[in-house]
């Protein structure tokens, strides 16, 4: 069992939602669909559910075309990030909806919602409406809707986006452990990178209607192929800066260089985009080679446990996360330390070039 | 000041009922007391109206006549209105917004406009005097308005309970019947209630659309002016009965009457 996108493309009004994308999803895998908002992702679901019909390409489900196939034939269950379900139905009939089309027998429908139900925790509401119940419990009345078809693609289209912080947290813990039980191929589509880092299998990262890279969530973290994914793969977003390799030293300015060694060795010489993640930038010197960068602090944001720095770079902006709450001087100069161990090497399309000597170790 | 607002609230609403009150005092009085001296109330209390009314012919066969057209339009009015304003509300297609207007505009011509058109056409196609040919007419006013309400309520329903429902299997119109109608039932119960009421009151189109098989209530009444004068009493029991439907209708659908003015949109 298995999906396979062949050069699936969507042109709305002459402008491309969805470049032509090649995509294979492997039966019994979680796939996280990760990108900003208007990224296509919806819109790549939607082909794969057979809701809106590629301009160009072929869907294929088990080595079947069924490009244009009727939503109502394809085996396959979507939820979406509004918490929807039939208003006017019980929660038990909402869940058991779909059986009922499928023409299942009663003892059956009975026995099956009603596992659902326990396992999405709504064995007491199963005699209320909808709307009579929290954002959550409506939200896993749509997922149990969902799973009792036992599909063989489940879409989920960011649907823990508009549940609170607690209810989300929950609600995540449970989707690999439902996801486990099923065995159906999975796609998460989620704008948030530690939620596509939660969830684990393959990651497909997408920016502007194209999937930038797609493998195992790990290594796409670990080594993005592009500038452009380890923007999307990383929150706050990456920190670049201009550097320049010239013989065996990289220079990153201000006077601030270090060895090209490993995989930097063999780079031709020329100017090249560093990159690192905010969360690697300290306040202090780490190890002996460390490097060091005189900025300017903007503002700072304290979530708690956390820090967030916002500094300018001669023209860059970075974003520097610290642990703890940090107390610090605005509008102020600042020196931050790198290891230059996380930083990534980009060419000037943006290709990688060397991974961080520090990711690919670990 | 609480006080105040009540006692002017009261006087108020009083204020409103005193034709109201007028009518019913004078359809439970005879003709000779109406015309011979000012009661508040009826000095001589009789149904003698109300029971006439429902036993001459004429009377009764009116009021059945106004029901039937106005039923008929209705149901077509709704019929019709649903489909083309699930389509406005769900699909783009070419030229939606100008045709969508478009229905607005025939609302803002006077009936009297198309009488002409109306009678010539219903005489040559053998329609003239039927409730359908008033229930027709009236469906050029009660349709754009159906739409329009109906078009409101249905866009306030996510498009993705309809994709929900096809992926759950449902088919076009078994998802149509059993999730989206029950989910704008206070929207249909508007719409009803504004088509009901403009075939209901309209006079003009109905009256000069019928003749004898199919004449409503409102030219009945004008019977009731014959040579001995004007018999006053059966001219407010036939006006207290035309209340009734209407205030039935309303009540059902008082809590969404608010959205329909609003023609659906909030």
């Amino acid at each position: 069992m298995s999906l396979v996108l062949e050069g699936v493309s969507k042109l709305v009004e002459g402008e491309h939602h969805i470049y032509p994308t090649d995509l294979t999803l492997e039966r019994g895998t979680m796939n996280v669909l990760l990108g900003p908002t208007l990224s296509g992702k919806t819109t790549l679901m939607r082909i794969m559910a057979g809701l809106d019909v590629p301009a160009t390409g072929r869907v294929l489900w088990e080595g079947r075309d069924v490009t244009g196939m009727k939503v109502q034939d394809r085996k396959v269950a979507m939820v979406y990030q509004q918490f929807i379900n039939y208003p006017s139905m019980t929660v038990y009939d909402n869940i058991a909806s779909p059986l009922k089309l499928m023409g299942v027998s009663k003892s059956e429908i009975d026995k099956r919602v009603k596992d659902a139900a326990a396992l999405m925790q709504l064995t007491p509401m199963l005699d209320r409406r909808p709307l009579e119940l929290s954002g959550g419990q409506q939200q896993r009345c749509a997922l149990a809707r969902a799973l009792v078809k036992n599909a063989g693609l489940v879409l989920l289209d960011e649907p823990l986006a508009n549940l609170d912080y607690k209810l989300r947290e929950e609600l995540r813990a449970e989707i690999p452990r439902i996801f486990e039980e099923s065995g159906a191929i999975f796609v998460y589509a989620t704008t948030e990178p530690e939620e596509a880092l939660l969830l684990g299998g393959n990651v497909g990262t997408m920016w502007e209607g194209r999937i930038t890279q797609f493998g195992p969530t790990p290594k796409v973290y670990r080594e993005p192929c592009d500038a452009t994914t380890a923007r999307v793969f990383s929150d706050p977003p990456m920190n670049f800066t201009r550097i320049e390799k010239t013989g065996d030293k990289i220079s990153f300015g201000e006077g601030q260089s270090a060895p090209a060694q490993g995989a930097l060795a063999g780079l031709a010489d020329g100017v090249y985009t560093a990159g690192f993640r905010p969360d690697h930038l300290h306040l202090s010197a780490q190890g002996a080679d460390g490097l060091h960068f005189q900025c300017h602090l903007n503002v700072t944001e304290i979530t708690g446990s956390e820090t967030f720095a916002h500094l300018s770079h001669g023209p860059d902006h970075w974003v520097g996360l610290l642990h703890g709450v940090q107390d610090l001087t605005l509008d102020a100069p600042i020196e931050v330390w790198l290891d230059v161990a996380h930083v990534y090497v980009f060419d000037e399309q943006g290709k990688l070039v060397a991974p961080a000597a520090f990711a690919m170790a670990a | 000041m609480e006080r105040t607002k009540k006692i002017g609230l009261i006087v108020y609403i009083l204020f409103l009922m005193i034709p109201i009150y007028w009518l019913i005092n004078l359809s439970l009085q005879p003709n000779r007391d109406i015309m011979g001296s000012f009661s508040l109330y009826p000095q001589n209390l009789t149904f003698d109206n109300y029971r006439r009314i429902f036993t001459e012919a004429g009377w009764a066969r009116g009021y059945l006549n106004s029901l039937i057209y106005v039923l008929m339009n209705t149901v077509i009015s709704i019929t019709v209105a649903l489909p083309a304003a699930y389509a406005f509300s769900r699909y783009k297609f070419i030229g939606d917004k100008h045709l969508f207007f478009w229905l607005l505009t025939n609302r803002m011509a006077p009936p009297a406009v198309f009488l002409l058109p109306f009678f010539q056409l219903y005489q040559t196609v053998g329609i003239f005097d039927m409730h359908i040919a008033v229930a027709l007419a009236h469906c050029l006013f009660s349709i754009p308005l159906a739409v329009w309400i109906l078009e409101g309520f249905m866009s306030g329903v996510p498009k993705e309970i309809d994709e929900t429902a096809y992926i759950d299997g449902y088919s076009f119109p078994r998802f149509f019947v059993f999730i989206f109608i029950p989910l704008i039932r206070s929207g249909i119960g508007v719409a009803v209630f504004f088509c009901f009421m403009f075939s209901w009151v309209e006079l003009l189109l109905a009256r000069t659309l019928t003749s004898v098989d199919a004449r409503p209530i409102s030219v009945v009444m004008t019977r009731s002016i014959s040579a001995t004068g004007v018999d006053w009493g059966m001219l407010a029991a036939a006006g207290v009965l035309t209340l009734i439907p209407g205030a039935l209708v309303i009540y059902f659908v008082r809590n969404n009457l608010a959205r329909g003015f609003a023609l659906g949109r909030v």
